[in-house]
Order: C-alpha cells, then structure tokens, then sequence
C-alpha cells in the first residue's frame, strides 16, 4: 500500500508540474479535469505515454491512426490527414488546419484511455471469473478454495441478499446481469483508484449505458400490474389520470437517471477529493503541506475503497428493486409504493 | 460541461464491450458458478435431511429397542414367577402326597396293629375259653368225685341265678 501510494503520488506530482510547466503556473482546475476526463493517450508517467489508436468513421469511411500523430516533437498540437485535436475532442479540418463548423458524418470511436482501462477491467474480469468458474468445476461439491472462496460469498450475497430478496421468485433470470453489473462496476472502480487509472465508472457515457441497460430490462420485463400502476394506479380516483400518467411514465426514466448520476458523481468526486488534496501542496508551494496532503489523500483513498464497493452495491441493489418492482405480482391494491422503497 | 456530456466513442465501447462480456460471463461463468452453489446446496440440503431422516430412525430404532428390552424383561420376570410358582406347586404336591402317604401308611399301620390286636385278642380269648374247658372240667371232674361239693356248688348257681 505503502509503495501503491508512492507511485500514485509520483504520478500525481509528474503530470501537475508538467502542467504547470506548460501553462507558466499551476492550475488545479486544469490538471484535476484532465485527470478525471478521457484522452487519447495513456500517460502513466512523464515520458511513459501509450498513445491509443484513434478510430474515425468519416462518412461511413473507418479511417485508423495513432493518436501520436496529433503531436509534433515539442509536444504540440498539429493537424493530421485532415483531422484535429482539440480540447479533447477530434474535428474536421479545412485546408487551413481550421476545424469545419457544423460537420456531420464524423463519428470517432477511438480506443481511448477509459476504453482501453475498460478492455483491462475486462480482461480482468474474465480471468478472474473464468478460473472461479473453472475450479468450481474441478472441485465439484467440495468447499471452496482460493480465489473461489472469496468471491463465493459475495456472488451469494447477491443472490440472496439483492436479488431473491428484491425480486422475488423470478429472480434467477436476472442473476448474470446483475453479477456482471456488480462486478464490472465494482473492478472498474477499483481500476480507476489505481495510480495512472482512468475515471471510467466516472464517466457519464458509461453510467449512461449501464442505467439504460437497467431501464431497458425494467421496461422488457414489466407484467400487466407493473403497467397497471403506471396508466391506472390503484387507489387513485380516475379523474386524476391525467396527473397521475405523465408522473408515472416520468418515473420510469428518473429512476435508471438516478443511477447514473449517482455513480457518475460518486466516483467523480472521490478523484476530483484526492486530486485537490494533493493540488494543496502545489498551490501553497509547501513541503509543510505535503505530509498533511498525503495524509488527508491516504484517508480519502481507503474511503474510496469502500465508495467503489458500495457504489458497486448499490447500483446492483436499485436495479434489482426496479426488476423486483417490474416483476411483482400485486394483489393489494393500497399498496402506493413505487420506487426506491421495499414492496 | 465536458465532464457531463456523453462522448459518443465511450458509449458506443461501454455498450459493445459490456454487451460481450455479460454475454460471455453468463455462458463461461455465471451459469457453471451458479449451478454448481445449486448442486452443492442442494447435496447439503440432501444430506441434512438424511442426517435428520437417519436421526429419527434411530430414536425409532432405540424406541423399538427400549421396548423390546422392557418386553424381554416382563418376559423374563413371567417365567421366573412361573418357575417359582411351578417349583412351590411341586413342593406343595410332594408335601401333600407325602402327608397322603404318610397317612395311609398310619392307617395301614392302625389297621395292621388292630388286626394283630384282634388276632391277639382271639387267641387270648381261645385260649381263656380252653383253659376254663380245661378248668372247668378238671373241678367238674374232682366236684363230681365229692357229692357234698357238687351240693354246695348247685347251692352257690342257683343262689347266683336269682330269680328277679
């Protein structure tokens, strides 16, 4: 952990006074952004850059590159075959090196740094649940062992706890999805506190997907009473449709919303705490500052070791709820509760 | 505003990447994992209930056994009071045929006595009567032979055989 926190610290200290160095002064706004948003290339350390491929479909066209292209040999911005970075973003250019206003048809899909984290996570994830699965079957009906020995009670944990217990009897189609989001939210965020890691489950694109994939199972699974509260609630007297029904149909979309912004801010301000606490020693120009920073930082890290665990939890809990909610039977008609709430 | 502006590529990755790997996971691992902590359940679950089944068969077993061993001993006590109870009818019928022959062999011994008393008695008698014959005629005999006795005597009979 020790020499965990002195890597992350070097790295922290590179890339700020790279910052500064560029800029003539620091700017922890700018360095704190940086780090929390996406890239093009991987900086792991000054000089230790992996630059990504870029990925364009221009007009239905795929077109492939480094993203080292983009940089001169003094580290400066510059056109290439057509295509321009800037602010983080690729556009068009003209002639002139000018990027083309309004141009449609550029799509980019880059391999970028939150990408590339997530094909670690990933390959993570299936090395890690590929073996579990594998020596499940070597030791057929006898106690766990290992790696499968930890991870066994959490997968029952959500089995028991999350899913049976919110959804009901019908729980056991949600069960891989409900694992998957478990676990890729929670390995990613755990990615994302490692030194040199991307903010990946603190990007709202991602929390965007997971949300909708919730909603979407939510919407696909719902049975006749789901529907039947959404368009006739029970209880409420018919002339308040017209209220109730939009509230409703509103509800159905704050609920994943929920989930996303949760997660994504969450995870955000976990990076954005730990950024600003190490940023004090730049700003007060004070090695008096440092071990407080690395102290208040070391603190706010182990914090985040549980938010990435409890974030993780809850999103797989809320949308267990929201499957539950879909999936319940209701035979009592004062029963208002939708939402968050137990049924 | 960067921060909460969905980047188009992200989303696109996030959804394909996330779709193989549920997909994958599911088939690879979640299936096998799950299906093997059901099969292990449920052979602990089995094996319980089996424990518990073997549980109650043994109290049923014990129960039968307890209640055998009070038969066996309720039987054991019956033929002990039987034997007893034959061993004193035995005593008691030795006893009584041995009173009973004791008795019969008093009464054969009372009867044997009495007849030798009898027999005693008869000859006794016999020889009483002879000897008063004998008497009897030796004094007839020497009385005859003195007509002054044999006065006397007829004197003494009639005397004797008063008239009354």
């Amino acid at each position: 952990m020790k020499k965990l926190f002195i890597l992350l610290f070097s790295f922290l200290t590179i890339t700020a006074q790279a910052a500064s160095s560029e800029g003539g002064e620091f700017k922890p706004g700018d360095m704190i952004t940086h780090h929390i948003a996406d890239d093009y290339s991987w900086h792991f350390a000054d000089g230790a850059v992996l630059y990504l491929p870029v990925i364009l479909i221009d007009n239905g066209k795929p077109v492939v590159f480094s993203s080292s292209n983009f940089y001169n040999e003094n580290h400066e911005l510059v056109p290439y075959n057509g295509y321009k970075m800037e602010h983080g973003h690729i556009y068009k250019v003209n002639a002139a090196g000018e990027p083309i206003e309004g141009y449609k048809g550029l799509y980019d899909i880059s391999i970028t740094k939150n990408v590339a984290s997530m094909f670690v996570s990933v390959a993570l994830l299936f090395f890690v649940f590929f073996s579990i699965a594998g020596s499940y079957k070597k030791n057929a009906g006898r106690a766990p062992r290992g790696m499968q020995s930890f991870f066994e009670p959490i997968i029952i944990f959500i089995r028991d706890e999350i899913a049976k217990a919110n959804i009901g009897p019908k729980y056991e189609r949600y069960m891989p999805y409900l694992l998957t989001i478990f676990f890729f939210i929670w390995f990613n965020n755990l990615l994302g506190l490692m030194p040199g890691g991307a903010n990946l489950t603190g990007n709202i694109a991602v929390t965007l997907v997971l949300a909708t994939m919730t909603l979407l199972i939510t919407v696909f699974s719902g049975n006749k009473s789901y529907w039947g509260h959404i368009f006739a609630t029970p209880g409420v007297p018919k002339w308040l449709a017209p209220i109730m029904i939009p509230v409703e149909l509103i509800g159905i979309f704050t609920k994943p919303f929920s989930l996303m912004v949760r997660l994504f801010a969450n995870i955000t301000a976990g990076h954005i705490i730990i950024l600003s606490l190490f940023s004090l020693i730049f700003i007060f120009q004070s090695i008096a500052v440092g071990p407080l920073s690395v102290a208040f930082a070391t603190f706010m890290n182990f914090l985040e070791l549980f938010v990435a665990l409890l974030q993780a939890y809850i999103f797989t809990l809320l949308s267990a709820m929201y499957f539950g909610g879909a999936v319940e039977e209701h035979d009592h008609v004062d029963d208002m509760g939708h939402g968050d709430g137990h049924h | 505003m960067e921060l909460v502006t969905p980047n188009f590529g992200l989303i696109f990755w996030q959804l394909v990447t996330f779709l193989i790997v549920l997909f994958l996971l599911t088939k690879f691992a979640w299936k096998p994992i799950m299906n093997a902590l059901r099969e292990r359940e449920t052979s602990i679950e089995n094996a319980l209930s089996a424990a518990e089944k073997a549980k109650l068969e043994m109290q049923g077993l014990k129960a039968e056994n307890e209640k055998l061993l009070a038969e066996a001993r309720m039987e054991r006590d019956k033929i002990l009071k039987e034997a007893s109870d034959a061993g004193n009818a035995l005593v008691e019928n030795a006893r009584n045929k041995a009173n009973e022959e004791g008795a019969r062999l008093i009464a054969q011994a009372r009867e044997a006595i009495e007849n030798e008393k009898r027999a005693a008695l008869t000859e006794v008698k016999n020889m009483a009567a002879a000897l008063s014959v004998d008497i009897a005629e030796r004094i007839l005999r020497r009385e005859l032979n003195d007509p002054q006795a044999q006065q006397a005597l007829a004197q003494d009979y009639i005397r004797e055989v008063t008239l009354n």
